[in-house]
C-alpha cells in the first residue's frame, strides 16, 4: 500500500497532465477550425484547375507533342514516392498511418521490379522512413519553421519535382497523404501526380485504386463553339500542369494540416478522459486508505485507554 | 444590360470574388481583354497587373500575379497565383515583391526570365501608381 503522501504527489501530477492535454485539446480544436478554412478555400482553385487542364488535354487529343507532365515518360521504371506527414506528435495514431500506406506502396512497387525513391515532408514520417529506407530517402523538407501554410511553400517543393522529372530523376511520381474526412477519420491515400492523365496515352502502371491526378470528366459544353487559346493549347499545358502539381501539394498539405489537428483533438480528448478516470481511482484509494489509518489510530487509543 | 456575367476569381489560398458581374477587364499577356456576358470560349494566360471588376457602375480592382483566365458559356473563371484587393495593398508590400523580382530575375534565363520580366514590369507600374 502506497503511503498518503505518495498518493497525494501522484494525484497533483496526473491533475497536472490532465491540465496539459486538456489544454492542447483546445489549441487543436482552435487549429483545426482554420486549417478546415483553409483546405476549403483552396478547393474551388484545384477544382477548376483541373477541369480546364482535362479540357485543354481532350482538344489535344491525337497531339504527339503532348507534354510528359501529363502523359508520363513512357515508362514506369523509377517512382517518387512524396509522403506528407506531420512535423509534430502527440496525435495518435495519425503519422504512423501515413508511414503505413507509404511502406505498402514501398513493397508493392518493389515486388513489381521498380526502383523507388522518396521525397519526404514532415518530421515524423522522416523519422520512421528514414530508419527502414534510409537508402531511398531523395530530399527531405521540415515544414516545422513554417508558420502558417501558404502556397509559396507547396509551390517551392513543386518546382522542385517539376525539376527532378525535367532531369529525368524518376518517371512516375505519387503523393502519400491523409485525406480529412472528419475529426474522428483521416484517411491515408495515394494520388498519381506525374502522369497528370495515364489513360490519356498508354496506360503506365497506375493501379486503378489510385485517384488519377486529373479527373477524366467531359469539358463544359460549350453549345458547339470553339475555344480560343492565347497562346496556344501546348504552351497553355506547359504552364498549367506545374501549377496543377502546385495546387495538388498544396491541397495535400492543407489535408494533412486538418487531419493533424482533427487527430490530435481526438487523441488529448481521450488523454483528459483517461487522466479523469485516473484521478478517480487515484481519490478513492487516497480516501480509503486515509479512513483506514484513522480508524487504527482510533483503535491504538481506544485499547491503550483500556489498558489503563 | 439585364444580361450578366457569371465570374469568379479564385488564388490556391481563397476564393476572392463570386457572383455576377457586367464587365471585367484582364491583363492578358499578349494582350489586355474585357469580358462581358455571352463572350466565344476563350481562354488566356495573365500577366501581372490589375483585374477591374464592374458590377451596376461600380469598380473594383483586384491585384493578380500570374495565372489564366477561362471563359466558358456559363462565365469566366481567373485563376490567379497570388491575388488580393488592390485596395488592401500597402506600397510596402508593393515594394518588398519588387525587390524579390528583381532578385529572382538574375538567375533566371530564357521564357522564365521573360515572364519574370513581365512580372516586375507589372510591379513596378503599380509601385509608380
Amino acid at each position: 500500500m502506497a503511503s498518503l503522501k505518495e498518493l497525494q504527489n501522484r494525484i497533483k501530477s496526473v491533475k497536472n497532465t490532465q491540465k496539459i492535454t486538456k489544454a492542447m485539446q483546445m489549441v487543436a480544436a482552435a487549429k483545426l477550425r482554420k486549417a478546415q478554412e483553409a483546405a476549403e478555400k483552396s478547393r474551388p482553385y484545384s477544382e477548376r484547375l483541373s477541369g480546364v487542364i482535362s479540357n485543354l488535354a481532350s482538344s489535344m487529343t491525337g497531339a504527339g507533342d503532348a507534354p510528359e507532365l501529363l502523359v508520363g515518360t513512357g515508362s514506369s521504371e523509377t517512382v517518387l514516392l512524396i509522403v506528407a506527414s506531420a512535423d509534430r506528435g502527440l496525435c495518435g495514431g495519425f503519422n504512423t498511418n501515413i508511414v503505413r500506406k507509404a511502406r505498402e506502396e514501398i513493397v508493392a512497387l518493389e515486388r513489381a521490379g521498380k526502383k523507388v525513391k522518396l521525397f519526404l515532408i514532415g518530421k515524423k514520417g522522416y523519422d520512421q522512413l528514414n530508419r527502414l529506407y534510409d537508402d531511398r530517402v531523395v530530399e527531405y523538407i521540415s515544414l516545422k519553421e513554417e508558420r502558417k501554410l501558404h502556397a509559396g511553400i507547396a509551390q517551392r517543393i513543386g518546382e522542385q519535382i517539376t525539376a527532378m522529372f525535367e532531369r529525368g530523376e524518376f518517371d512516375v511520381c505519387k503523393l502519400v497523404f491523409s485525406e480529412f474526412e472528419n475529426v474522428m477519420s483521416q484517411t491515408p491515400v495515394s494520388q498519381t501526380l506525374i502522369p497528370a492523365m495515364p489513360d490519356f496515352g498508354d496506360n503506365l502502371g497506375a493501379d486503378a485504386q489510385d485517384r488519377p491526378a486529373v479527373e477524366t470528366a467531359g469539358g463544359p459544353d460549350l453549345g458547339g463553339a470553339i475555344y480560343t487559346y492565347e497562346p496556344d493549347e501546348a504552351g497553355m499545358l506547359r504552364v498549367l500542369l506545374p501549377r496543377n502539381i502546385n495546387a495538388q501539394i498544396f491541397g495535400a498539405l492543407l489535408e494533412n494540416q486538418a487531419g493533424e489537428m482533427g487527430s490530435k483533438m481526438a487523441a488529448m480528448d481521450n488523454a483528459t478522459r483517461n487522466a479523469g478516470d485516473m484521478i478517480d481511482k487515484l481519490t478513492l484509494t487516497f480516501n480509503r486508505t486515509r479512513q483506514a489509518r484513522i480508524t487504527s489510530e482510533l483503535i491504538e487509543i481506544i485499547s491503550g485507554a483500556e489498558a489503563l | 444590360m439585364t444580361d450578366k456575367l457569371t465570374f469568379s476569381l479564385v488564388s490556391p489560398e481563397a476564393e476572392l470574388f463570386a457572383g455576377d458581374v457586367d464587365q471585367v477587364d484582364i491583363p492578358g499577356t499578349e494582350g489586355d481583354f474585357s469580358v462581358l456576358p455571352k463572350h466565344a470560349p476563350f481562354m488566356a494566360a495573365i500577366r501581372t497587373g490589375t483585374i477591374i471588376v464592374r458590377v451596376d457602375g461600380v469598380e473594383t480592382q483586384y491585384f493578380v500575379q500570374g495565372g489564366f483566365a477561362d471563359v466558358t458559356p456559363a462565365g469566366l473563371t481567373v485563376l490567379a497565383e497570388k491575388a488580393s484587393l488592390l485596395s488592401e495593398l500597402s506600397a510596402e508590400t508593393i515594394q518588398a515583391e519588387v525587390t524579390a523580382a528583381t532578385a529572382a530575375l538574375a538567375n533566371l534565363n530564357g521564357d522564365a526570365a521573360l515572364a519574370m520580366q513581365q512580372n516586375l514590369d507589372g510591379l513596378k507600374a503599380l509601385a509608380s501608381a
